[in-house]
């Protein structure tokens, strides 16, 4: 209900106007309004010899959650890190929420909040203490200052722990002090990496709801990610990284798309025959073979459902024991692998596909 | 993992705060330095154990020379507290210059300054708070060190003016060395390092000095190595501000390591600040 964006006018109308809000101010407050909240061309940033980010654009538009998918060391953060004024590039040039990047650094630092990967709190202090310390360097002064830290206390179900050190709070109530710590004002474009490493399964359901939730407020929200089941939970949009580069962009099923009409997923009775398996599959479809971490099961890309019906009639005929099949659009593992020719990101949590056997 | 919040929270009442909050009229650099310093005053009342740190070394020290060899070195446990009190709160404050970049240190190891910069402050406002840390840490150490000397018998010639003048001169000196070890929690990620590499760069400064034993004593290599040592100069000049008969030259000879420091030191801090 009173959940709002610069662009929903019309649900403004129930706000308590204890801060200054107005419905002017939340449309009219970026330049451009109707342009992307980030624009990156060519963006570089060596370290040395290494070219961490290697020339990449980028094209985020405003209110949506875009996904920087990549596997440890691809780039991600440091990419992430420029486009927060974290780090100056070395080459190219992007704008945030309309702002030059390297032009005014101090204006974009007005419309963006970051997220690090490591909580970005202060352990000593309390959560609530916090939040206050954010709030006053933003500029809320005494009791407009404590009214927003009880406000996002309370919205992130922390009020409990309020007064206590945040040294002793959960990784998950940490996280979610974290993001509060970023909303003290509403940014323009919020800044998430890796926002749930390290997180049990409940705690990062809590944080892909706030993440949601963000973004139908009227956030843009660029996170980073080497779950592949988080980007495609999360983002309208992803981009695949790998060695400073960007290798594919689109939406989940473009991904998926370019990658063909679906997989075909065997599992076999006698492991002595998966060899041979493999084999006649490559041959019938003319493409790699994907073995599962187990050896157990095999994953192939199948042009059509008849290519795939066929392949399995000549595994039958080879005498070869299927356990079990099935036919399932690709998931993003799959997606990573035809993109890099190379196994998921080490360190992700992505699954074989669900579909793929029982 | 141990969330003790383990209910799904819903986001229903999450709604209402999610509104648009609209930035407030920017605040100064000053207001953006006060939080920081309010920050540090925080971290007192939530670590006290840090003040005992800062205080166990000096009071050892200061019974120990004091009764252990205060009569031999100056004839009486009393006469030497005059001698060696003034030095003493100098050794303590060079050491105690080690925490602010210790804390840097563990800040910005832990990405907090990762936010910090993300913020539209003033550049300069967070090491603007580990000062403020500093002036209290060392005004605290100074008053409980001078207080316990107080108790023992020390009696200031000076007077309240002359000490008040000698506690200024101390958090000048303070200051100063502030910087180096700000710079070191610059460069150092791992903070135990920067602690020992500090003391590593203090203990021949803070040892090899006038402020436990009159050089008059050392052999000659010593005693010009000793009178050539900055420290020195700094408790010479806290000595005769404290118990009478400081010169203008010594408390300028004080002066000048700490305005020297923070000459060099704080252009080289914001630029590794800024390269960070």
């Amino acid at each position: 209900m009173d959940r709002c964006g610069p662009a929903d006018a019309d649900k403004m109308t129930g706000i308590t106007m204890e801060m200054r809000t107005t419905q002017d101010e939340g449309a009219g407050r970026y330049p451009d309004a109707a342009k992307a909240a980030i624009v990156a061309r060519g963006l570089v940033k060596r370290f040395g010899d290494v070219h961490a980010v290697n020339g990449v654009d980028l094209d985020v538009e405003r209110g949506t959650i875009f996904a920087i998918l990549g596997p440890n060391g691809a780039g991600k953060t440091t990419l992430m890190r420029m486009l927060a004024t974290l780090t100056a590039p070395d080459g190219g040039s992007a704008s945030v929420m309309g702002y030059d990047l390297v032009a005014a650094p101090a204006v974009v630092r007005g419309v963006i909040a970051m997220t690090g990967q490591f909580a970005s709190l202060d352990e000593d202090l309390t959560g609530r203490e916090n939040l206050l310390l954010i709030a006053r360097l933003w500029g809320f002064r005494g009791r407009a200052a404590r009214a927003r830290a009880d406000e996002l206390l309370a919205a992130f179900d922390l009020t409990d722990a309020a007064t206590r050190q945040v040294k002793s709070y959960s990784g998950g109530m940490r996280r979610r002090l974290d993001i509060a710590a970023s909303l003290v004002v509403t940014p323009g474009v919020l800044f998430l990496d890796e926002p749930t490493t390290g997180l049990d399964p409940n705690a990062r359901q809590d944080v892909w709801r706030m993440i949601r939730a963000l973004a139908d407020s009227g956030v843009t929200i660029l996170l980073t990610t080497q779950y592949l089941d988080e980007a495609d939970q999360l983002a309208a949009r992803i981009a695949v990284i790998d060695q400073g580069r960007k290798i594919a962009e689109g939406t989940s099923r473009e991904l998926k798309a370019t990658v063909g009409s679906g997989f075909l997923h065997v599992a076999v009775n006698d492991s002595a025959q998966i060899d041979a398996a493999a084999a006649t599959l490559k041959e019938r479809l003319g493409e790699n073979v994907q073995r599962s971490a187990e050896g157990a099961h095999l994953s192939v890309k199948a042009p059509t459902p008849q290519a795939a019906n066929e392949a399995l009639a000549a595994l039958i005929a080879a005498g070869i024991d299927i356990a079990d099949f099935s036919l399932s659009s690709p998931s993003l593992d799959e997606v990573f692998f035809a993109l890099t020719g190379r196994a998921a990101p080490v360190g992700s949590d992505s699954h074989a596909p669900e579909d793929a056997s029982s | 993992m141990s969330d003790t919040n383990t209910a799904p929270f819903s986001i229903a009442p999450l709604s209402p705060q999610l509104r648009f909050v609209e930035r407030p009229r920017p605040p100064s650099a000053l207001s953006n330095a006060l939080v920081f310093g309010w920050r540090a005053v925080l971290k007192f009342k939530h670590v006290p154990e840090q003040l005992f740190d800062l205080i166990t070394m000096p009071i050892m020290f200061t019974l120990l020379f004091t009764f252990v060899f205060g009569g031999a070195l100056a004839g009486s446990p009393s006469e030497y507290l005059s001698y060696f009190l003034p030095g003493i709160l100098v050794q303590t404050v060079v050491f105690n210059a080690v925490y602010s970049g210790m804390g840097l240190s563990t800040d910005l190891s832990k990405g907090l300054f990762d936010r910090f910069r993300s913020l539209p402050i003033w550049l300069l406002a967070p090491c603007a708070g580990l000062v403020v840390g500093d002036f209290l840490r060392h005004f605290i150490a100074a008053t409980i060190i001078l207080t316990i000397g107080l108790l023992l018998g020390y009696r200031p010639q000076a007077g309240i003016e002359g000490t008040l003048a000698a506690f200024l001169l101390l958090l000048t000196i303070g200051f100063g060395f502030g910087w180096v070890f700000i710079v070191l929690g610059l460069v150092i990620r791992t903070p135990t390092t920067v602690m020992t590499l500090g003391f590593t760069l203090i203990f021949p400064l803070a040892f090899a000095s006038n402020i436990m034993v009159d050089p008059a004593t050392m052999p000659d290599w010593l005693r010009v190595m000793v009178e050539a040592n900055p420290v020195s100069w700094m408790a010479t000049a806290m000595r005769g501000l404290m118990n009478g008969g400081a010169s203008i030259q010594q408390v300028l000879l004080a002066l000048a390591t700490p305005v020297l420091l923070t000459a060099v030191l704080v252009p080289l801090a914001l630029r590794l600040y800024k390269r960070q």
